[in-house]
C-alpha cells in the first residue's frame, strides 16, 4: 500500500498575509503548523518541484512593493529571494479593459507557479496581465513564452473581477511538448510544440455573459484539473458550468449534472481514480459563498454528471466563506487526501478521499492557495 | 554616506536586521534621487522592483519619499537631494502609504 511507504505530507498554504507550511505523517491526523513566512505579504501561490520536493517556489506580492519571488531549497524552512523581473517580450500591445477599450499590457503579479516535471531549476509562472513566463535557472531570470500572447486573440482578452490572470498551468506528463493554460477571462489554450505556438481550446463552452456565448475566446475559466494517467482528459470549473474534455480540449461537454449550483472556483481529481473529481459549489457570481450557509464539497465518481455532497466535518450552517481557484489539492497517499482552504482562514483536510473532513487550522488569514506534497 | 530609512517589509526583505530602521548608502557621483535608489538597489539587489517599477522606472504609487520634513516624492529623479540628506544630518525616508487591511 502506498500509504505505508509515505512518510508524510506537507501542505503549502498561501494567504493574504503570509505563507504557512502544514506537515503531518502518513496518517494525516496530527498537524504541525509553521509560519507565517513573508508575514504581511500576499502569497498567491507556492509549489514544490516534483523531482526535488525540497525545492519550493513562492510568489510574494504587495500593493506597496510589487512582486518578489522566493525560493526554498530545504522544504520551506528557509527562503531566499530570487529574480522578480517580468518583462513582456517585445512591444506588449493591448488587451480589452473592463469597459471594452484597449488597455496596455502591464505586469501586476504572479498568480501561479508550475515547476517542471523533470528539472527542479525550471519553473513556469502565470502572471497578471495574462502571460506565461519561464525560468530555467531556479527563478533567477524569467523570460516570456511569447507565442501565447502573440497568436492573435490577445487584443480580445479581458480581465475578470480579480484581474486578467493566467492562473492555471498544466504540464502533460506523457508529452513534454504539450501544455495547457487558462486565463480569466480569455479561456483555455494548448501548445503542442513546447510553447512556440498555441491554440484556443474553448469549443463547447457556453458563456451567456459575453456577446457571443460560443466565442473562440472570452470565457472566464476558473480552473482546470487533469489526472496524470489520462492527460487527454481535462476537467474545468468555469465561471458557471463544470466541463470535461476527452480529446485534449478540442471539444468540451458540460458535466454539471445534479450540482445544486455549478458556479465555483476549484476543481481537482482523485490521485488514484481518474474519474473521481471534486468541486466546491458557490452560490453565484454575485454571492461568493456556499448555498444556504452550508459548506459542501461535491464528489463525482463518474467523471461528472452524478454528484454527491460531502459534508461530514464541514460547517452546515452560517458558513459564508469562499474557496478560491488555487485553494484545493490532493495528495497521492492511499487513501487519497483532499485539502482546501477558505477565505475565512480555515484549511480543511480529508484523509479518506472526502468522506470525512477536519479543520487543520481555523484562523489563518484568507487562504489564496493550497498545494500538497506527498513526501517519501 | 546617506542615511536611508526603509519600511519594515523592505528591511525584512533586504535582511538588514531588526536593530535599526536605517541603512547607510554611499552614492558616487551627483547625489540625486535616482542615484540614491540605484545605489540602494546595487547594495540590496532583492529590492529591485520594490521601490521603482521595473517597466516604468517610476516610484511605486503606494510609496513616498520624505526628507527634512518635506514630501519630495514628486521631485524630478535627477534633482539633487537636500543638502542635510547628503551630509548625513537628515535621513531619506522611504514610506509606505497608510492603506489597506
Amino acid at each position: 500500500m502506498m500509504g505505508f511507504l509515505m512518510s508524510g505530507v506537507r501542505i503549502l498554504v498561501g494567504t493574504r498575509k503570509g505563507a504557512f507550511v502544514l506537515t503531518a505523517d502518513g496518517k494525516r491526523e496530527r498537524w504541525d503548523v509553521s509560519g507565517p513566512f513573508f508575514a504581511g505579504w500576499q502569497i498567491y501561490h507556492l509549489k514544490g518541484s516534483p523531482v526535488d520536493p525540497n525545492r519550493i517556489y513562492a510568489s510574494q506580492t504587495s500593493d506597496w512593493f510589487g512582486q518578489t519571488m522566493q525560493r526554498s531549497s530545504d522544504g520551506g524552512k528557509t527562503w531566499e529571494p530570487v529574480g522578480n523581473k517580468f518583462a513582456y517580450d517585445g512591444v506588449p500591445g493591448t488587451h480589452q479593459w473592463y469597459d471594452g477599450t484597449a488597455h496596455p499590457w502591464e505586469f501586476k503579479r504572479v498568480w501561479h507557479l508550475e515547476p517542471s516535471l523533470t528539472d527542479p531549476d525550471t519553473v513556469y509562472a502565470g502572471i497578471e496581465d495574462a502571460a506565461l513566463f519561464k525560468s530555467t535557472d531556479g527563478g533567477q531570470n524569467w523570460n516570456e513564452v511569447p507565442g501565447l500572447r502573440q497568436h492573435g486573440s490577445g487584443p480580445k482578452w479581458q480581465p475578470g473581477a480579480g484581474g486578467m490572470c493566467l492562473h492555471t498551468i498544466i504540464l502533460d506528463p506523457a508529452n513534454a511538448k504539450r501544455m495547457y493554460i487558462a486565463i480569466s477571462a480569455a479561456g483555455a489554450f494548448r501548445t503542442d510544440d513546447g510553447g512556440t505556438t498555441w491554440k484556443p481550446i474553448n469549443k463547447g463552452l457556453f458563456s451567456k455573459y459575453i456577446p457571443d456565448p460560443t466565442a473562440e475566446v472570452g470565457h472566464c475559466v476558473h480552473r482546470i484539473a487533469m489526472h496524470p494517467s489520462r492527460p487527454n482528459t481535462l476537467f474545468m470549473q468555469k465561471h458557471w458550468d463544470v466541463m470535461r474534455t476527452d480529446d485534449s480540449g478540442d471539444q468540451w461537454t458540460e458535466v454539471s449534472g445534479n450540482l445544486p449550483t455549478d458556479f465555483g472556483f476549484v476543481i481537482d481529481v482523485h490521485a488514484h481514480e481518474p474519474e473521481t473529481i471534486y468541486v466546491v459549489p458557490i452560490k453565484s457570481d454575485s454571492e461568493h459563498f456556499p448555498l444556504d450557509g452550508k459548506l459542501q464539497v461535491f464528489r463525482s465518481k463518474t467523471g461528472g454528471h452524478e454528484w454527491e455532497p460531502l459534508t461530514k466535518g464541514l460547517p452546515q450552517k452560517d458558513c459564508y466563506v469562499n474557496v478560491l481557484r488555487d485553494a484545493m489539492a490532493v495528495d497521492s497517499l492511499d487513501k487519497c487526501g483532499v485539502y482546501f482552504g477558505t477565505t475565512g482562514g480555515q484549511v480543511y483536510a480529508s484523509n479518506d478521499a472526502g468522506d470525512t473532513w477536519n479543520a487543520i487550522v481555523r484562523d489563518l488569514p484568507a487562504v489564496v492557495s493550497v498545494e500538497v506534497q506527498s513526501l517519501k | 554616506m546617506i542615511r536611508v530609512v526603509l519600511p519594515q517589509h523592505l528591511r525584512t526583505l533586504a535582511n538588514v536586521g531588526s536593530g535599526t530602521d536605517e541603512v547607510t548608502i554611499d552614492v558616487s557621483g551627483p547625489p540625486t534621487q535616482r542615484a540614491l535608489i540605484d545605489a540602494i538597489e546595487a547594495r540590496y539587489p532583492m529590492l529591485r522592483g520594490t521601490i521603482r517599477d521595473y517597466a516604468t522606472d517610476r516610484r511605486r504609487a503606494f510609496l513616498r519619499f520624505f526628507a527634512c520634513e518635506e514630501d519630495i516624492s514628486h521631485e524630478l529623479p535627477d534633482s539633487l537631494l537636500p543638502a542635510p540628506v547628503v551630509s548625513g544630518a537628515e535621513p531619506f525616508l522611504i514610506v509606505g502609504a497608510l492603506a489597506g487591511g
